[in-house]
């Protein structure tokens, strides 16, 4: 088998390209997360809030949904004055769908708690704010990781496509092994991209584990958020 | 081709309109069509395997845990190595393409179908088996409608990933409208480039907006009377929140 010899050999003799490359890859593929939680919250309380708003919103972020991240990528530099070459363009544009994917899903979390849970909140004297941040929000953890578990996988195999037009990351051994003919540089680079969205996975799974210990203390959770939380995770 | 200005909103403008690339064999029209095969012929592979697949699954209940991993597993493969590694292996033509673009499809829709059947209220189907319906009877008399909306959302999500998709097979054999960002970009035409992402990006939310209408008029006539007057956000309730939980455009 020399293509399983020639992926063997590939891996060490280019230790240092794989390394700039994978961080590279992590950094684009992981602060749209992070960029996409704290921006996709707030929009979706204010969604919940104001139902209008909520619709405009909602169809503006599935329009840019829409649009193939290859055109987002040619064009944020014209709208950002970024260089072509920037990954800040790809943090934006991943940003963006993250934004679209999760505000509907957070809404959908937010709408489905028991109001008894709100009231009783409420009637312990709690602030709106400290009632949105310490009970709703813990309790749509489990939908909100769901949502943040499709992006992560969705991102990590989106990012290689910034390499076409020029932007660093795992794609590059795409583009790279293409013009080369070189398809065993090909094959790691899928290995490796396969790897990363495995062990990113498997983080998510720990951090709602480490989130959420009521699931497990009690395992009476209203049917609604986890049929909710079942959809989301078979979509 | 020669601008007027070195604006590029101009250059797009003056490269979109100028009557040239909308005729001939590398036309934009061409393009299009070029693309749709692609899409369309993905499309009928991913869907002859995927909607048995997941109407056996939904409806019996075996193999869920065997799917939903390997949903995720083909969710985490990067389509653009898979489409030039195909390239590599295989020859430089449609066919290894258009299976890798089939490996992006199969999720959305073997998911969006798996969904719509596991969607059916439970006592219905009990009802219907209580009348004496047979299980095939059950699937397509009773799931299937009733799971229509929610699967044909799985097809829609997996239309917009291959509309989106498509376009790297240009770099691999030039076809579809990637072919305008790869001569754009080799020949420094920034017309071209930008016009090219404009079309890429207008067909894709126009085969979306087709895909919505269809979704929206799959509803089966005996559940259309039942339907509540539904609020803004509930109007696009379950069915998009499952689609757009579908995964991202590539």
């Amino acid at each position: 088998m020399d293509w399983v010899q020639g992926i063997v050999e590939y891996i060490p003799a280019n230790a240092a390209l794989l390394r700039e490359l994978t961080g590279n890859h992590l950094v684009q593929s992981i602060l749209p997360i992070v960029f996409g939680v704290l921006i996709a919250v707030p929009l979706a309380q204010i969604a919940r809030l104001n139902q209008p708003a909520g619709a405009v919103m909602l169809t503006a972020s599935s329009l840019l949904y829409t649009i193939p991240s290859l055109a987002m990528f040619v064009f944020l530099p014209l709208v950002l004055g970024t260089s072509i070459l920037s990954m800040v363009n790809v943090v934006v544009a991943l940003t963006i769908y993250a934004v679209a994917l999760l505000m509907r899903s957070t809404v959908d979390a937010l709408n489905s708690i028991d109001d008894g849970v709100r009231q009783a909140a409420v009637a312990m004297g709690y602030t709106p704010l400290r009632r949105f941040l310490t009970v709703d929000l813990p309790l749509s953890v489990p939908v909100l990781i769901a949502g943040v578990r499709v992006i992560s996988v969705t991102n990590i195999s989106m990012v290689s496509v910034g390499a076409l037009i020029g932007v660093p990351s795992l794609g590059r051994l795409f583009t790279d092994g293409l013009t080369r003919n070189y398809p065993e540089q090909i094959a790691v680079g899928i290995l490796v991209t396969l790897l990363l969205a495995l062990v990113l996975d498997l983080l998510l799974v720990l951090l709602e584990r480490g989130l959420t210990p009521w699931t497990r203390a009690t395992p009476a959770r209203t049917a609604r958020a986890a049929a909710l939380e079942a959809r989301t995770v078979a979509a | 081709m020669d601008y007027s200005s070195s604006n590029l909103f101009v250059q797009m403008g003056e490269w979109l309109s100028d009557p040239v690339n909308w005729s001939g064999s590398r036309g934009i029209p061409m393009r299009v069509l070029e693309h749709l095969g692609y899409v369309g012929l993905t499309m009928l592979i991913a869907c002859a395997i995927a909607i048995p697949l997941g109407l056996f699954v939904g409806h019996t209940g075996r193999g869920r845990v065997l799917i939903v991993s390997g949903i995720g597993i083909l969710r985490a493969l990067p389509t653009l190595g898979m489409v030039f590694l195909f390239a590599l292996l295989f020859y430089r033509g449609v066919l290894p393409s258009v299976w890798a673009l089939v490996l992006l499809a199969v999720p959305p829709v073997l998911s969006g179908v798996y969904a719509g059947i596991s969607s059916v209220n439970r006592t219905v189907v009990d009802a219907a088996r209580s009348m004496g319906l047979t299980e095939r009877q059950i699937l397509f008399r009773v799931e299937v409608p009733n799971g229509l909306q929610v699967m044909i959302g799985g097809v829609r999500a997996g239309i917009l990933q291959v509309v989106a998709t498509a376009t790297v097979v240009a770099y691999a054999k030039a076809d579809g409208l990637g072919v305008f960002l790869v001569e754009g970009t080799q020949i420094n035409d920034n017309g071209r480039l930008f016009g090219g992402a404009v079309i890429i990006a207008v067909l894709a939310i126009a085969v979306d907006g087709l895909m919505a209408l269809i979704q929206k008029f799959a509803i089966s006539p005996g559940l259309r009377a039942q339907q509540p007057p539904a609020g803004p956000l509930k109007e696009s309730g379950r069915q998009e929140a499952v689609a757009s939980a579908q995964g991202g455009t590539t």
